[in-house]
């Protein structure tokens, strides 16, 4: 009896052992002063077919583009927490001289790290903290979603559109406000219902608000998650999808319209080789459709050719600056206006934005 | 009219309800023989990852390879649980640490993510998967159309399972040993049943129910893998075999039940009812709580029929 529980006992310490490992250092371990080592720290699986795998394929092209001078390492599955302080420990310990977060909700764990190690940089996609060792990043994805918008719009018939929204706070205010602007451009009145999941990344919960929205009937539907599993409610039902990060048209080909993607390969290499050139700077860097950080997924084949030339003829408009989205007249959700006629929201206006556009069903406070 | 709220809580009541219902008559089958095994969680993922890769791995028609792969998911969980088998009932370990050391060794960032990483299954689209079925034509007959007559192949299979252990243990010999066994296993060994048999049995039994529990999650749910997909499932499993007063046709209750509770919150949320979302995530387990401490007493043990020799090993006198 008692050896039998001493196995147990055993097997259980050496479980809670090979349980902690989560890391993975794709590169080997050697490294010479002329290789420089950078850091990413993932919210979601690097195979999400979405937003981390975006950031990751950003990763591998540093490492094409730089080669030898360049060893990256990555943190996946990391929950936004006290465990990010630990893990950038880690990565410090381990040699990175700049560390990319790549979640929200890493920023305030980012930037008590980045007070006690100034010889570090560090890279916060989506906050606003910067310091003189971190700086911030992201793109306007609004200027895509404008043009998902459009192509949701044009999509549904009733004009009523679902849209599956993750946390309540400005970049996903932003996103939602921008897709609905879009679909009244090609349904006018048209409406865009908002559930909020309160997670970045969990399939299921995913699909249960996605369900939820077509149980209302909405017939198109967007999602600000991080992963497809919308499609798959959409894809039941049959129902035209929006998708989001990367494209994710082959979950559900047959429904796929488009969606915004993200290209963050380039910046990411400007930035890890800045660092070894002793040239990085502290920065709040906004990328746009413009400079390519933000792009159109390849159009589904549900899209007719009419649609697909008036949202590439908008994007054309956006990309040369004769056209942006955030330009006043804006009505608020209670018909009031917002933005007076003429004026353009500034960077710091989209990242303060916590109001929804007239058309938007929800609150913007949350669920 | 099938848009109403209460279709549609009832209807994805038993979409998300399938997989707790296949993990607790598994469960309860285990229990019923006197083995507590919490390992439900990491038998699950295990199920999940195994079937999801022979989904992706094996060729032929879709319907057989859903078939090959449901197999597989119950062989591969059926295999891990006899872990818990051998330890708990030939070495006679402790049920609760062997059951936690299991869902630890199996379950998120252990083996089936292993597994899955290895396999690189992660961000695959599933080659097929479980899609609702339209039952004679009639999914958009009012009320019972959506909730009844279009839900997938896995779900219809759970419900013959239902009448299946309630014929088993109600109405046949082996049935009637078995419940023995979980009551007074001295007395059933001294009638001859082989105790040891039958709680093996019983133990791998549950493991591969548990397994197609996890199985549901692959390839129907969300058809694919990612780890720790399960999110739960198996402890809210664990707790319906108590909620259920360890009766089959309760645990479909009781699954439902649960089921329904874990899309609520969005439902409401688009009828512009507006709860904080705590209180949805929560639900689930804080009814377990209030079951739990509501069975915990000796007179509802008693009389709510939990199997009297659950989580004792059996030791012949002789020995």
């Amino acid at each position: 009896m008692k050896k039998s529980v001493h196995i147990a006992l055993t097997m259980l310490a050496a479980l809670g052992v090979g349980a902690c490992g989560g890391g993975n250092s794709p590169a080997g371990t050697g490294s010479s002063s002329s290789t420089i080592k950078a850091a990413w720290i993932y919210v979601g699986p690097t195979a999400d077919h979405g937003w981390t795998q975006a950031h990751d394929e950003g990763r591998k092209y540093v490492e094409q583009q730089l080669g030898s001078a360049v060893q990256t390492t990555f943190k996946e599955n990391v929950p936004e927490g006290p465990q990010v302080a630990q893990v950038v420990e880690d990565l410090i310990r381990d040699g990175n001289k700049i560390i990319f977060g790549t979640s929200f909700g890493f920023q305030d764990a980012m930037y008590t790290e980045a007070q006690k190690h100034p010889d570090i940089k560090f890279e916060q996609a989506t906050g606003t903290k910067t310091a003189s060792n971190m700086g911030e990043y992201f793109g306007a994805a609004e200027d895509a979603d404008y043009l998902t918008g459009m192509a949701l719009g044009a999509a549904s018939k009733k004009g009523k559109i679902g849209f599956v929204a993750p946390f309540p706070i400005p970049e996903v205010i932003r996103e939602i406000n921008a897709i609905s602007l879009g679909a009244q451009v090609t349904h006018p009145g048209a409406t865009v219902q908002v559930v909020w999941t309160n997670t970045w990344f969990d399939p299921t919960k995913e699909k249960q608000a996605a369900e939820s929205l077509l149980g209302r009937g909405v017939d198109a539907i967007g999602q600000g998650q991080d992963s497809p599993a919308t499609g798959d409610a959409a894809k039941a039902k049959g129902i035209p999808w929006s998708g989001y990060d990367s494209d994710q048209s082959s979950y559900a080909p047959d429904v796929w319209l488009t969606g915004t993607v993200y290209h963050w390969g380039p910046y990411y290499t400007r930035q890890v080789k800045a660092v070894k050139d002793g040239t990085w700077k502290s920065d709040n860097y906004y990328g746009s459709i413009g400079d390519a950080m933000i792009g159109l997924a390849p159009f589904g084949k549900s899209v007719p050719a009419s649609v697909q030339t008036q949202i590439t003829n908008k994007m054309d408009a956006l990309k040369n600056g004769s056209f942006y989205e955030f330009t006043g007249p804006l009505k608020d959700q209670s018909g009031a206006v917002h933005v007076p006629a003429g004026k353009k929201l500034t960077v710091d206006e989209l990242y303060a934005m916590d109001w929804f556009v007239q058309g938007v069903i929800g609150s913007p406070k949350g669920g | 009219m099938n848009n109403t709220i209460l279709v549609v809580i009832a209807a994805s009541a038993i979409s998300y309800g399938t997989p707790l219902l296949f993990a607790a008559l598994g469960e309860l089958l285990a229990e019923r023989s006197g083995v507590l095994n919490l390992g439900v969680e990491g038998m699950m993922l295990m199920g999940a990852v195994s079937g999801f890769w022979a989904v992706q791995t094996i060729g032929g028609p879709g319907w057989v390879v859903l078939l090959v792969a449901v197999l597989v998911a119950a062989l591969v969980a059926a295999a891990t649980s006899l872990i818990h088998a051998v330890l708990t009932i030939s070495l006679r370990a402790s049920q609760i640490v062997s059951g936690l050391a299991l869902t630890i060794f199996a379950g998120a960032s252990g083996l089936s993510s292993y597994v899955g990483h290895v396999a690189s299954l992660g961000g695959q689209p599933a080659r097929h998967e479980f899609a609702a079925i339209d039952v004679l034509g009639l999914k958009d007959l009012p009320i019972i159309g959506p909730i009844l007559l279009h839900q997938n192949a896995l779900t219809y299979l759970s419900w013959a399972l239902v009448a299946v252990a309630l014929f088993y243990l109600y109405r046949t010999r082996p049935g009637l040993h078995l419940r023995a066994v979980g009551e007074s296993p001295a007395t059933a060994d001294a009638m001859g049943v082989n105790v040891t048999v039958y709680r093996y049995v019983h133990v791998m039994l549950g493991g591969a129910l548990a397994g197609i529990g996890g199985a549901f999650f692959s390839l129907a749910i969300t058809p694919g893998w990612l780890d720790g997909m399960t999110s739960g499932a198996g402890w809210i499993a664990i707790a319906l075999v108590i909620f259920a007063f360890w009766r089959p046709e309760l645990a479909l209750v009781g699954a439902y039940l649960f089921g329904a509770f874990s899309s609520l919150g969005f439902t409401l949320q688009t009828r512009q009812v507006h709860l904080p979302p705590e209180v949805f995530s929560s639900l689930p387990y804080l009814m377990t709580i209030v079951v739990l401490v509501l069975v915990s007493t000796g007179w509802a043990r008693q009389r709510l029929g939990a199997p009297a020799s659950l989580g004792v090993p059996y030791v012949r006198e002789e020995r």
